[in-house]
């Protein structure tokens, strides 16, 4: 009876499209995050997460579209990224159906919208995302627009200072680490998760089930982000419910059957 | 006819797609005292500061008096979520204080695990673990995990009220609260995958 670890499953898209698509069998059609989405909710996802990558105006206004479809199938608290630089970005998608918003460039450019953004919607849905590269021991430096640009900001104090502005969330992910299959960045999950009072959630790196469970135990994490070797099939979201459990984890056992 | 009630504070999209999953026919969203007159079933979402959503329900012209007459007055079923459940309570303690709806005995203070390594917001899923409650019987049959999102927790000054309590680290506070037709839940069905949808789905029938 306690609060359990949550298991994210994360997709990026693309002009509206999922990159790196999925061939989970039965999809009619693999691109589209409405389905995959739906998939993962009648898997029994915590959350699921939808970053956008579009770099034109255009491809993020279908997200728009994006969001409001899959609100009306999922029933699974929807966090979605990419692009987000207004508090009238953060209204629309909060309109569309989105549960919680993450800011990465933008938090860095003007941290004052994670204040803006938290009085007027609650720092409920505020999440804000760290991408971090290590520089030395202890030490990460924080970078913008996707781990291109370096920005010279500690990440841990940059962690503090958002919180402190009102971030209800802390997406971190590691830009050494991220596509690398070898686990989390564990040093700086957890620098960062034993300096917030907020909940954090570890990204960038997974390869397997082990990596989920560090996040947990060794990286202090509260929530567990993933994306390939959920939708390549490596593992399911039970399996790794299932070693979590395994590792002393609090989880949930979702109702299983199909949605009414 | 289901009235969700539409003053600018809440997921409405979401809460109307999970009514309507759960068999609710009709579901009408609006502001409108008129509508909420003959409403025979009402929800109320909320998300955000409770001070907030109370300036938003008191911003509506009639609003708050249609909800006084049609749900205390003449018993039409009523859910508050979240802050809409909150709303109910006499006052919200919450960078400074606001008056609720004072429907159900009690107020609003935040939640204290009692532990650095508990995160504030409780966020995420946890036990929802009903006392005796007809709707809560009848769609579970025991505890379900749902999912919470909130900072402040509803204290009922009645126990008698608290339909499902659900505990975090020190901290114990109302999941849900009832009072004859009255019903608030904290955390969110809409977002609860077959727990919420079976629990909305019970609610609807009574």
């Amino acid at each position: 009876m306690s609060l359990k670890v949550r298991i994210i499953p994360c997709l990026d898209v693309k002009d509206g499209r999922v990159v790196k698509g999925v061939q989970f069998e039965g999809l009619r059609d693999a691109g589209d995050p409405v389905e995959q989405a739906q998939f993962y909710d009648c898997e029994g996802a915590d959350e699921i997460c939808f970053l956008d990558i579009s770099a034109s105006h255009e491809g993020r206004g279908t997200l728009l579209d994006v969001v409001r479809r899959t609100a009306e199938v999922c029933f699974t608290p929807l966090t979605v990224g990419g692009g987000v630089r207004t508090t009238d970005d953060f209204r629309a998608l909060l309109l569309a159906g989105a549960d919680k918003v993450a800011i990465n460039t933008s938090a860095v450019k003007d941290p004052s919208l994670v204040t803006a953004a938290a009085r007027r919607f609650g720092a409920q849905c505020v999440v804000v995302a760290i991408d971090a590269k290590q520089t030395g021991p202890e030490q990460w430096e924080i970078f913008t627009h996707g781990g291109r640009n370096p920005t010279g900001i500690d990440a841990l104090a940059f962690a503090k200072d958002v919180v402190e502005r009102g971030a209800g969330e802390l997406l971190v992910t590691s830009m050494d680490k991220d596509g690398t299959k070898s686990g989390y960045d564990l040093a700086l999950t957890r620098a960062i998760a034993d300096a917030v009072s907020v909940p954090v959630i570890a990204s960038g790196g997974v390869g397997n089930l082990d990596d989920l469970v560090a996040g947990i135990t060794q990286g202090h994490a509260n929530a567990v982000l993933a994306a390939s070797i959920f939708h390549f099939r490596t593992h399911t979201l039970s399996e790794a419910r299932a070693a979590l459990l395994a590792a002393g984890a609090k989880v949930r056992q979702p109702i299983q059957g199909n949605l009414r | 006819m289901l009235t969700l009630i539409d003053y600018g504070s809440g997921n409405l999209r979401s809460a109307e797609k999970a009514l309507v999953a759960a068999g609710a026919r009709d579901v009408c969203v609006t502001a409108d005292p008129n509508r909420i007159a003959k409403a025979d079933q009402i929800v109320l979402p909320g998300v955000g500061a409770f001070a907030d959503c109370a300036a938003n329900l008191a911003a509506v012209d009639g609003l708050r008096e249609a909800l006084e007459t049609r749900v205390r007055g003449e018993g039409a079923a009523f859910l508050g979520i979240c802050v809409g459940m909150q709303l109910l309570a006499d006052v919200g303690i919450e960078f400074g204080s606001t008056p609720g709806l004072g429907w159900i005995g009690g107020q609003t203070s935040v939640i204290q695990p009692g532990s650095a390594e508990l995160k504030v917001p409780h966020m995420g899923w946890n036990t929802a673990e009903p006392t005796a409650s007809a709707v809560f019987d009848a769609a579970w049959g025991g505890a379900q995990d749902v999912y919470f999102v909130h900072s402040f927790a509803f204290r009922a000054a009645h126990e008698a009220d608290v339909a499902a309590w659900c505990t975090y680290g020190a901290d114990r506070f109302a999941a849900a609260v009832q009072k004859d037709n009255i019903m608030g839940v904290q955390f969110h069905p809409e977002k609860s995958q077959r727990a919420g949808l079976a629990l909305l789905e019970e609610w609807l029938k009574q």
